[in-house]
């Protein structure tokens, strides 16, 4: 009995202490995982600052939709954008936050980072299997002068659905006509060959140990366990790095303000050295706010990270976006109103 | 024969002071809940797994189970790969474990000398301590580098082309695939098995295995003709137990296993399981009919282990009517 008293104590103790929690002022989001740590940052330092907690549950993006869809939290995050008329659908409001860029990462014994120059149409083909052997004429045209290894691909590809799997994907379908009709874009597809690794990890460590094999990683992990990664070719035909400053420059040059709700996946975008693979990641939330309060608090927290974060972002090899877009963004917020109708953060 | 070993329940015997009463009909109500409350979980997860998976269940009806297609982009769905993968996988790693498990447990209970018989014990359990993330990352780490190296390079280039041996170590040559998944499932499984076996062989009356010894047989021949035969029907679930958990395995297989829904063609090929699938991609499914069709892959899981279950109790009822 005096147990049951004991846990029913508990359970109160618990249910104050939340409510507590609650009033003193958090937020909550839930969804995609590749900006969970940056996000998570931000966070720390701004409660420091504000007392406002963060209470972010990197769940998935496509996880991050469903709760906000559910109101559950307070906003929903995404690597992969939804368009505007599935944002009005639901009565959401879509903006991006930070940007990150996807590395072709190969094994090829010998070779230096950077030494192997790769097109997009190559890409998709030795994904779909049409090229098989690194030794392919094909491949040997866009590296002139350079000795390729009579070393059959080994194709490495995410095995749990990821927005960066969505990005790469939406890459192929764009430089290859062949990708598009035949496979598609989305955070899982049906590959036509290779192996799935569970994971960034997962993938860099296939393709580690697996000479011959080519893979795609987000550029933190790329940068941090220095794979070989290819150069690609970008919209002007140069072959460039893959650099915080090159998706950056994919970022700077993208046509926002001709993006309705933000939906823009950088790719292949124009411009000097704007790395063809790029991809923001989003936040969601309600345009109609019924806690105006709550919808201000969340816009003043990404205000402040805007602001402020662009340190901590880069530390995490993120990439800010560029300051032009910041300004659309915060523009745009005009649209997330209170129950009156009046913009809940200005 | 569980029907007839345990003997109908004799009527309780109450106490007649109030206290103790009190005290019977609190304790008889807690478990009746607590029974209860099992069967109300599991007609709950059935109930929820089938509505979950409704809308995937009536578009691609029966054919789900046998359609190897999985693509999200076109939302065409079937389950065929990986159920092929989780029944393969599971069956190489009960193959390969149960002779292990099996030589553990004989040797701990028959030959090893007293002082051994706790480390070895001990070694074995903690073995079954070891979170299964665990297990993935070794399992992709370590041991595929060192499996594709020491088994797989000089399996591969042993094999004369168009043999059948050929056909079966087709593949990338980095040890992932099917066969490495299903050893370490079978390392997974293995302690599980050794140490209920252990058990099992534990109860065999001394005074049983002493008369055998005493008629001349050899250690062989009082394992395989006096021991063996008389724990036969609590083996049977022992490896029903492990084959629960390599069926269910979800981690470990996903890091190995190499993910691809289609059928595996060969020992080394890439394949997938349904646990590994609704690991993979549960959490990333935005589309409803992608979500219904990973829940219905969970429901289907659940049918196997259920089917699994029921073999061993049919196999156990058989053996019980037989001795």
């Amino acid at each position: 009995m005096l147990k049951i008293l004991g846990a029913a104590f508990g359970a109160a103790l618990i249910v104050g202490v939340a409510t507590q929690a609650a009033a003193a002022g958090s937020i909550s989001g839930a969804g995609a995982t590749f900006p969970a740590p940056v996000y998570n940052k931000w966070a720390e330092a701004y409660k420091a600052q504000t007392q406002t907690a963060l209470n972010y549950q990197a769940i998935g993006s496509g996880g991050g939709i469903k709760q906000i869809q559910a109101s559950t939290v307070d906003f929903g995050a995404s690597d992969k954008p939804l368009k505007l008329e599935d944002q009005a659908k639901d009565g959401l409001v879509m903006f991006p936050t930070v940007i990150g860029g996807i590395v072709p990462v190969m094994n090829l014994p010998g070779f230096k980072p950077g030494q192997l120059k790769m097109t997009g149409a190559n890409l998709a083909d030795i994904y779909r299997g049409a090229i098989k052997n690194w030794n392919d004429p094909i491949l040997a045209k866009a590296n002139p002068g350079l000795k390729l290894p009579n070393l059959p691909i080994t194709v490495v590809h995410r095995s749990d659905g990821s927005g960066t799997t969505f990005l790469f994907t939406s890459y192929l379908s764009l430089e290859a006509p062949h990708w598009a009709s035949e496979v598609g874009a989305n955070d899982s597809v049906q590959w036509p060959v290779g192996l799935g690794g569970k994971g960034n990890d997962g993938v860099a460590a296939f393709v580690k140990q697996t000479p011959g094999s080519i893979g795609y990683v987000e550029y933190a992990y790329a940068k941090q366990n220095a794979m070989t990664y290819a150069l690609m070719q970008d919209k002007a035909g140069q072959f460039i790095a893959p650099t915080a400053a090159n998706f950056k420059a994919a970022a700077a040059n993208a046509k926002w303000t001709e993006a309705p709700g933000f939906y823009l996946l950088l790719l292949d975008q124009p411009g000097a050295n704007a790395w063809p693979i790029t991809g923001a990641t989003f936040i969601l939330m309600h345009a109609k706010q019924t806690d105006a309060a709550k919808g201000k608090d969340v816009l003043a927290f990404f205000d402040w990270a805007y602001k402020n974060g662009d340190a901590a972002a880069e530390q995490l090899d993120y990439v800010p976006l560029p300051a032009n877009v910041k300004d659309l963004i915060r523009k745009s917020w005009s649209k997330i109103v209170g129950p009156d109708g009046k913009p809940v953060y200005k | 024969m569980t029907e007839t070993a345990i003997p109908d329940a004799a009527p309780v015997r109450r106490r007649s002071a109030p206290r103790g009463a009190l005290i019977g009909q609190v304790f008889e109500g807690l478990c009746f809940g607590a029974a209860t409350l099992l069967l109300a979980a599991l007609g709950g997860i059935i109930v929820s797994l089938v509505i979950g998976g409704w809308p995937a269940l009536s578009k691609f009806g029966v054919g789900f189970l046998f359609s190897a297609a999985w693509n999200p982009v076109t939302d065409v769905y079937g389950a065929a790969g990986p159920i092929v993968g989780t029944l393969i996988t599971a069956a190489l790693a009960l193959l390969l474990a149960l002779p292990i498990a099996g030589g553990v447990a004989f040797f701990l209970t028959e030959l090893c000398p007293a002082r051994l018989r706790r480390p070895i014990g001990t070694a074995v359990e903690l073995l079954a301590g070891i979170p299964s993330i665990v297990y993935g990352m070794w399992g992709l780490f370590v041991f595929a580098p060192l499996f594709a190296r020491f088994i797989q390079l000089p399996l591969m280039s042993a094999a004369k082309p168009g043999s059948l041996l050929e056909t079966l170590t087709t593949g990338i040559p980095n040890g992932s695939g099917i066969l490495p998944a299903s050893i370490i499932l079978a390392i997974m499984i293995l302690p599980f098995m050794a140490a209920t076996l252990r058990e099992l062989l534990l109860t065999v009356p001394a005074a049983v295995r002493e008369s055998a010894y005493g008629l001349g047989a050899t250690t062989a021949e009082v394992v395989l003709s006096v021991t063996l035969p008389y724990v036969r029907q609590g083996a049977i679930g022992a490896v029903m137990l492990g084959l629960g958990r390599a069926l269910g395995e979800t981690m470990a297989v996903t890091f190995i296993i190499g993910n691809s829904h289609t059928f595996p063609k060969s020992l080394f090929d890439s394949g997938s399981t349904i646990a590994s699938t609704i690991a993979n991609e549960f959490t990333e499914a935005t589309s409803p009919i992608h979500t219904a069709a990973l829940i219905s892959l969970g429901l289907v899981l659940f049918l196997i282990t259920f089917a699994v279950l029921g073999l061993a109790r049919l196999l156990l009822r058989q053996q019980g009517a037989k001795l």
